[in-house]
């Protein structure tokens, strides 16, 4: 066991040699503005993308070139484009989850549904289970894919922006969920805090670069704020728990971004 | 997360599943109901009304020959049993297409085919290929639409992808080159009659059904929808999303093209036997999603059944309402089909698109 590794991933213009590493088990939070390349990253390492060079390892195997039965029996994500139009019960939704351990032919036995059952509970929308997607609320949606990906049962979660959509409550509840479950998670955060109290790393992405690695307090200066988004804010601890937290100045921000894009 | 996530007071936004064994058991074997008593009234109906008990001896065996048994045997049973299996085998192709495309407007006329299958069609009408033979007509057909088949598969594949909306795209492109090939090909040719016998043609009707042209139809549609149940599975995937069905495991690319030339046999063999039949394509799958949802599995033989009831009725429709003259049947299809659709449009809630 490895973990993730990345290797000099590249994406045409979009990413120039990224390399990454997620340890077994370990949250590994990737920053930076819009635009910097983190959906492309994280969809080459999802593979609805190619990269056009460099490998993505996953316990030793380069993920680019598996097939995509044998990459969603280890990879899971919440895409950005599932319909939420169709009428398929939450159930039927997450259950769909379970498609990479079966044969294409075989439909949901009992224990798919337990499973589905199972994953729904823990992302709280048990009571849901029997309405139709249509119904559900865009955060409700969201928390029903990610119960989907749970019951993929992968070695590696990749989420990008997992905690769009969700109210605070359920944003605490979802990071904290995953967390929970031994995978190996590489989530694309905007929310610098949220991304601070629940990585164990984080990697700062900048036009297509990594810039900088490492735990929230090294990663996490006002210097590279001010660096890589522009903005002059103060890094305080946490008053209980210590991890670095940041504060935002009112009003406009007042920096100048200090390096290129 | 904690267990104790409230249940928000839902009014309005209750509707509960469609789904559930019960009711799919409960609109099946409605459906059965009302294809066994449209078929028997399709037998029993028509330019010579024939008793019912008459019927049922022919069925049976039991009847001397007579001109009844003839008529319900040799006439209206094949007639009957092909309507049965061009308006099944439209559904599902329509239902497959609709996933297929992800879009509630495809049906099996979207993606050239029955342009083709006219191209072809007129062609042998203009050539006077085999005019001797009934087979020349539905052979030209199937040709047409083969052709035009692999265009639309070579336009709609890059490289080695092939997505949803280029799929469209080169489907409607190919129908417009094709109409406008079989219209001049009848202008140049010339002659009246062959305006006639085109557009009877391509109007869609069962006249032509015996049984020896009911053999095939009946083993596509079998073969045809037995291969799509087992692909209910990627089916639903596909209906997630494209993204969505490749992080699940599923080669998008690869399996919408092998299922795009399969719903293009099985559509090129039913506009072969019957022409080009509007709307049930369109409207059974429709109708079937209302009962039971969207899962697959439910929805083909839902669908199936659907279209097979609403192509015999309309087929006695056909046959009777003006009768002894016999209405085209696509167009009553679409008479009936368009203010249908736009009802059940109106009844579904917005946003319950596929």
């Amino acid at each position: 066991m490895t973990g993730l590794r990345l290797e000099a991933l590249s994406h045409r213009d979009r990413l120039h040699a990224v390399d990454l590493t997620a340890r077994p088990g370990e949250t590994v939070g990737l920053i930076g503005p819009n635009g910097s390349g983190k959906t492309t990253l994280l969809r080459c390492v999802y593979g609805t993308l190619a990269p056009t060079s460099g490998r993505a390892l996953l316990d030793g195997t380069d993920l680019t070139r598996l097939g995509p039965g044998e990459r969603a029996r280890r990879v899971a994500t919440v895409p950005q484009d599932s319909a939420a139009d169709i009428d398929l019960t939450v159930r039927e939704l997450v259950a769909l989850g379970r498609s990479p351990h079966k044969r294409f032919w075989e439909g949901d036995t009992a224990d798919d549904l337990a499973r589905a059952d199972a994953a729904l509970a823990r992302v709280g929308l048990t009571a849901l289970a029997d309405r139709t997607c249509p119904t559900l609320s865009g955060g409700e949606h969201r928390r029903a894919l990610l119960a989907r990906a749970l019951v993929q049962e992968p070695e590696l979660l990749v989420l990008d922006e997992p905690t769009n959509h969700l109210d605070i409550r359920h944003r605490l509840d979802v990071l904290a969920l995953v967390r929970t479950l031994g995978t190996t998670n590489l989530l694309a955060l905007h929310d610098l805090n949220l991304a601070a109290a629940h990585c164990d790393r984080l990697y700062v992405l900048e036009a297509g670069r990594i810039v900088t690695g490492g735990t929230p307090a090294e990663v996490l200066t006002p210097e590279l704020l001010a660096a890589v988004y522009g903005v002059e804010a103060e890094v305080v601890p946490h008053p209980r728990t210590g991890t670095p937290t940041v504060l935002y100045p009112p009003g406009p921000s007042v920096g100048r971004k200090t390096s290129s894009i | 997360m904690t267990a104790t996530t409230t249940v928000r007071p839902a009014a309005g936004r209750a509707r509960r599943a469609p789904a559930g064994r019960a009711r799919y058991a409960a609109v099946v074997a409605g459906l059965l109901a009302a294809l066994a008593a449209v078929v028997r009234a399709s037998l029993a109906l028509g330019s010579v009304r024939i008793p019912p008990g008459q019927v049922l001896d022919a069925l049976t065996g039991r009847a001397a020959p007579s001109p009844y048994r003839t008529i319900v045997l040799d006439v209206r049973l094949p007639r009957v049993l092909l309507g049965a299996v061009v308006g099944a085998g439209l559904a599902v192709v329509g239902t497959v297409l609709q996933a297929l495309v992800r879009n509630r407007l495809a049906d099996p006329f979207l993606l050239g085919i029955s342009s083709g299958a006219s191209t072809g069609a007129v062609l042998v009408i203009v050539l006077g290929i085999g005019a001797s033979t009934a087979l020349a007509l539905p052979a030209g057909a199937f040709a047409g639409s083969l052709l035009a088949l692999v265009l639309v598969y070579g336009l709609a594949r890059r490289g080695s992808t092939m997505t949803g909306p280029r799929l469209v795209l080169a489907g409607v492109a190919v129908s417009y080159v094709l109409s406008a090939l079989t219209t001049l090909l009848l202008v140049t040719a010339g002659r009246p009659e062959h305006f006639q016998e085109a557009l009877y043609w391509s109007l869609g009707g069962l006249g032509s059904a015996r049984w020896d042209t009911l053999a095939l139809p009946a083993a596509v549609l079998t073969l045809g929808t037995g291969v799509l149940l087992a692909l209910a599975r990627p089916l639903d995937l596909l209906l997630t999303g494209e993204e969505s069905a490749t992080v699940l495991g599923l080669d998008t690319d690869r399996f919408r093209a092998a299922v795009f030339v399969l719903a293009s046999l099985v559509t090129a063999v039913m506009v072969a036997a019957s022409g080009a039949v509007g709307f049930i394509g369109l409207m059974a799958p429709h109708a079937a999603r209302l009962a039971v949802g969207s899962p697959h599995r439910r929805l083909l033989p839902v669908a199936a059944l659907g279209g097979a009831v609403a192509l015999v009725a309309a087929d006695l429709g056909a046959r009777t309402l003006a009768a002894p003259q016999d209405i085209p049947v696509g167009v009553l299809t679409a008479l009936t089909g368009g203010p249908l659709f736009l009802w059940l449009m109106r009844r579904r809630p917005e946003g319950a698109a596929l």
